[in-house]
């Protein structure tokens, strides 16, 4: 397919990645290209300027800080998420749905940055990383800033990430005990998430996410308040989830109505909590 | 702060065979590898990243070459289908989806071969499941996918 003429430049380092999105209007970061590309040959996405972060390599490295934060850089991909033992120690969960996204060729080349920045509300990451309480580093040509998931997701196709600016990692607290679910219901066996739910259990204290419901994920927090006394057995588990569907105005489309994904989020929010409290150590 | 660009010189290794060639920014790493390096080999389906015939290895990893642009290789050492077969004499894995009739149209084909050799690359002997997974990207509506995962077996031996 034949895209429209666009211009193209790939920096050696961040500042000047940062330089070229703030100097010339309609550019955009492209990252793996899995959703950008197609998008673009869609006419969907029509970006004057893309900017290649393929050179840098600071954006592909995953680690810890100095606080013990896992922090994992924008370009790094949904393949290295899976291989990567510092995931695998800190916070399994994220290689696990990640090699549920797509297939091997778009694991290959998909990357973190990429799946939140799109923000697209059937994406795995976005809720995910919400229940994660994952926080996420913007930088820009006044330096950087930390924003949390709340504040990062503004809307389909949008986040804090504003025009000039730059994800540079994504930054996930070590689970330290805690007990990490994520289910949903998806258009064939690894396709689009129809609705998809996430959950982290720690002690007495539950977060609960929903995905594909409005446009941003959305935090079940009654659900939260009702498990606080730290019991989760099957039926405390459901009883709590009772009315999550009722508070939600999903979209209906051909994949369901909304009526359907109410009843979905509480059955996925219900599986997740089960998994993530069974994985509790 | 280097001045975007409409087209870049492009310098890559494709089967072992260093290229140079200037690209417009918008052309699809596909369309430069059958239309500028005229290695048709590598089949454009769906042109939607879903079919996965267009699939070649890009640093030894499986892509979809239909979702990347030339400029994005610059640097990259690509393998195609004709890579596998370059001296004339088929692969244990080629060889094996002759045998197992692995192929009706011939369509996914190349796109079969380039996923099942990026995971006998890494995964030697891989089970029915493995071969599975690595080839959930690529899609044949001729043969059920019963033969080519039986071929791709095979070659490790655990059929």
């Amino acid at each position: 397919m034949l895209l429209r003429e666009v211009e193209y430049a790939r920096p050696a380092t961040i500042e000047e990645a940062i330089s070229v999105l703030a100097a010339y209007e309609g550019a955009r970061p492209l990252a793996g290209g899995q959703t950008l590309v197609n998008v673009m040959k869609a006419r969907a996405a029509a970006p004057d300027v893309l900017v290649d972060l393929a050179d840098l390599d600071e954006l592909r490295t995953i680690g810890f800080s100095a606080e013990g934060m896992l922090e994992i850089g924008a370009m790094v991909t949904y393949a290295q998420l899976m291989g990567s033992s510092e995931v695998d120690v800190a916070r399994a969960i994220l290689a696990e749905v990640a090699a549920t996204i797509g297939d091997v060729q778009v694991r290959n080349r998909g990357t973190v940055g990429g799946n939140v920045c799109v923000s697209d509300p059937t994406n795995h990451l976005p809720v995910l990383l919400a229940a994660l309480d994952a926080t996420f580093t913007i930088r820009g040509q006044r330096g950087e800033r930390s924003v949390s998931a709340d504040e990062f997701f503004l809307g389909v196709y949008m986040t804090a990430v504003g025009e000039g600016e730059l994800l540079t990692k994504v930054n996930v607290p070590p689970s330290a005990g805690a007990g990490d679910g994520f289910a949903g219901l998806t258009i064939g066996v690894h396709g689009t998430y129809v609705v998809n739910a996430a959950a982290t259990v720690f002690g007495d204290m539950a977060r609960v996410a929903i995905g594909c419901v409005a446009a941003s994920p959305v935090r079940a927090t009654t659900m939260e308040e009702r498990l606080a006394g730290g019991d989760y057995s099957d039926d405390t588990v459901r009883a709590a989830a009772e009315g999550l569907g009722a508070s939600l105005d999903p979209p209906s489309d051909v994949h369901g109505s909304g009526e359907y994904r109410r009843h979905l989020a509480e059955v996925s929010a219900v599986r997740a909590v089960l998994q993530a409290a069974a994985r509790r150590k | 702060m280097a001045a975007p660009v409409t087209s870049r010189t492009v310098t890559l290794e494709i089967n072992g065979e260093q290229v140079e060639l200037e690209v417009p920014v918008r052309r699809l790493l596909v369309h430069f590898i059958r239309d500028d390096l005229g290695l048709t080999g590598t089949h454009i389906g769906c042109d939607t990243g879903n079919c996965g015939a267009c699939t070649v290895h890009v640093d030894g990893e499986a892509v979809k070459s239909c979702m990347m642009l030339a400029v994005q290789a610059d640097g990259a050492k690509i393998s195609t289908v004709e890579g596998l077969a370059a001296d004339g004499e088929l692969t244990a894995l080629q060889r094996s989806f002759n045998e197992h009739h692995a192929l009706q149209c011939g369509y996914c084909t190349p796109g079969m071969l380039m996923s099942a050799t990026a995971l006998l690359a890494r995964n030697p002997h891989p089970l029915e499941e493995d071969v599975r997974v690595a080839i959930q990207g690529n899609i044949c509506r001729c043969t059920g996918y019963v033969n080519i995962v039986e071929a791709v077996v095979a070659v490790g031996g655990n059929a």
